[in-house]
């Protein structure tokens, strides 16, 4: 059963707003996929009344990590978890960066914006493992936004970092960094997960130079699991769009299927 | 001593009073990971118009302190695409089926029930009441004793099934909707629906729902559906289902004294999978310690004395 009433929380690191837990979870840990997420109880009681989301950071035989940033109520009481507490976790839940078909391309660049960097050390340790070459493009708005960079290179990742106000690595966007990047060497994919104008530019940029683009979403959800229809985003089909739930026919999608609206 | 869960609600006999509430239950499957749906008396499937719906723009959820503001708008897959796909694998599940059944005019909920009445393992309808009716500019038929009485007449006509209405709570006096429901004919009455509501971003000036209003569920709403429960139960003789913040079986309890033959879980749903389950068996727990043999003997014990 995708539920593990007491997953314990066996390491706990924090930067700033940032912060990772390694969980002891061997049945949810099982089968996980990078590009999954967790469905959390932050509290004990009914306030707040709804589980977080929070996507897979990496996963290790029995354990899985989280890597998240506080964004409001629910993970703010989420951060003040010790070592050694246990949580009420669903999960894990979506469909993952690794498409089915259409094979794995080489190389791979991953891009990263802020907290969206989460699932992508998963996945880079995974395409590693599969033998693609990868290529992590981690961008935030300043130093402090980056505190897991010494964990890719750590892991032999090639990283390329870069900050809003020029406090670390290349000054600017990551966006930039990927244009840059592109005109280097071209890429036989990219996987994007952060901010949704950063996506959106990202989707922009991989159209305009014919690269096939995984995006995964990040929306406020009800259930996780497909039962209340509240985390939709526009996708395209035969008739122009429809509302897809995120948690289930995603949160990854290929970037030319997204409808980005305007206002959302 | 093992107490006896099962209560009858006349045209339909659970093997325990707890259901599930439409809309948050989903079509049913999406909980069999969790939970034996042969473990609660009834499911009743998110709501369906005859043809398939879009659904509303997001953001269509928005959490407030203790409860839940929703604003789907209905979508859904239809009664066509519902028969063809997922009806048949509920029947294989031993739990009662209930279909709650929208339209956006009176004609378009005949048409829906005339179709299912095609279709067998159906148990009963839950008629949604409050769906905007495009030809009455958008007024729901809730609303009102009148287009109460007028479509529930029409949908009992129609259905070879029993017809449940389930009730708005957005009206002057439920009450007087509740008897205009049963004097149509309906077999049971369900309340409450969600109370309309609204959350601003005071950051944007913006409505958190993109649809501005949404219905509002879960435990902030309890007590004030245990009231409109408790006074409709007093008003008429057709079983009542209540429903409305129900997380525990000790929130259930209450609305089976206070007059419900059976209640409906909700927005527990989302947070707890396997809720319904649970609330189940902490309503047997309940009966063994307080030497009740029977809970149908609970409903309606308010002591007021």
């Amino acid at each position: 059963m995708p539920h593990d009433p007491a997953a314990k929380i066996i390491k706990k690191q924090s930067w700033g707003d940032y912060h990772l837990f390694r969980l002891e979870t061997p049945a949810l840990a099982a089968g996980a996929e990078p590009g999954q997420f967790l469905m959390i109880r932050v509290s004990d009681t009914p306030y707040p009344l709804l589980r977080r989301p929070i996507s897979l950071h990496a996963k290790e035989k029995d354990a899985l990590e989280i890597f998240f940033q506080v964004a409001g109520q629910g993970t703010a009481l989420l951060a003040q978890r010790k070592e050694g507490e246990t949580l009420d976790i669903l999960g894990p839940f979506g469909k993952g960066f690794i498409p089915e078909t259409s094979g794995l391309s080489s190389p791979a660049y991953l891009v990263g914006g802020g907290r969206g960097i989460a699932p992508l050390y998963f996945l880079a340790l995974e395409l590693n493992k599969l033998g693609t070459w990868v290529k992590v493009l981690y961008g935030g708005k300043s130093l402090a936004d980056l505190p897991i960079k010494e964990k890719f290179e750590e892991a032999g990742l090639d990283i390329v970092c870069s900050t809003d106000d020029g406090s670390f690595g290349y000054h600017g966007f990551v966006t930039g960094v990927l244009e840059t990047e592109i005109r280097r060497q071209k890429p036989g994919i990219l996987y994007v997960c952060g901010p949704d104008p950063m996506m959106k530019k990202t989707a922009e940029i991989a159209a305009a130079s014919d690269i096939p683009a995984r995006i995964s979403l990040e929306s406020m959800m009800g259930c996780g699991f497909g039962a209340c229809w509240g985390c939709v985003k526009r996708i395209k089909n035969d008739g122009g769009g429809q509302w897809r739930k995120i948690c289930e026919d995603g949160p990854v999608f290929w970037a030319e299927e997204i409808i980005w609206e305007e206002k959302e | 001593m093992t107490p006896d869960l099962s209560v009858d609600l006349g045209f339909l006999k659970l093997r325990n009073p707890v259901l599930t509430a439409s809309g948050t239950f989903g079509y049913g499957l999406e909980f069999e990971p969790f939970m034996d749906l042969a473990k609660i008396g009834g499911i009743v499937v998110k709501g369906l118009y005859y043809g398939p719906r879009e659904g509303n723009p997001p953001p269509r959820l928005v959490e407030t302190t203790g409860g839940l503001i929703n604003a789907i708008g209905l979508q859904g897959v239809g009664v066509e695409k519902f028969a063809a796909e997922v009806l048949p694998r509920l029947r294989r599940i031993d739990t009662a089926v209930l279909v709650n059944v929208c339209g956006a005019s009176d004609e378009e909920y005949l048409k829906a029930i005339e179709f299912l009445d095609s279709l067998d393992g159906i148990a009963a309808y839950e008629l949604n009441i409050s769906c905007p009716n495009v030809k009455k500019n958008g007024l729901c038929p809730a609303l009102g004793p009148d287009p109460t009485y007028a479509l529930v007449k029409q949908a009992k006509a129609a259905s070879r099934r029993p017809v449940i209405v389930k009730l708005s709570p957005n009206v002057t006096d439920i009450v007087e909707i509740a008897k205009a429901a049963e004097e149509a004919g309906a077999d049971g009455l369900s309340l409450i629906n969600t109370l309309l509501a609204m959350a601003v971003d005071i950051e944007t000036r913006r409505p958190k729902l993109a649809n501005i209003f949404g219905g509002l569920s879960g435990p902030a709403i309890k007590p004030i559906a245990l009231r409109m429960t408790y006074q409709v139960a007093a008003a008429v003789r057709v079983p009542v289902i209540g429903l409305g913040g129900i997380m525990t079986g000790a929130d259930a309890i209450e609305y089976l004294i206070v007059g419900a033959r059976a209640v409906q879980v909700g927005t527990a749903n989302f947070i707890d999978p396997a809720a319904a389950a649970r609330i189940a068996g902490e309503m047997k727990e309940f009966c063994v310690r307080k030497g009740i043999a029977k809970i149908a003997d609970l409903v309606g014990t308010l002591k007021t004395d």
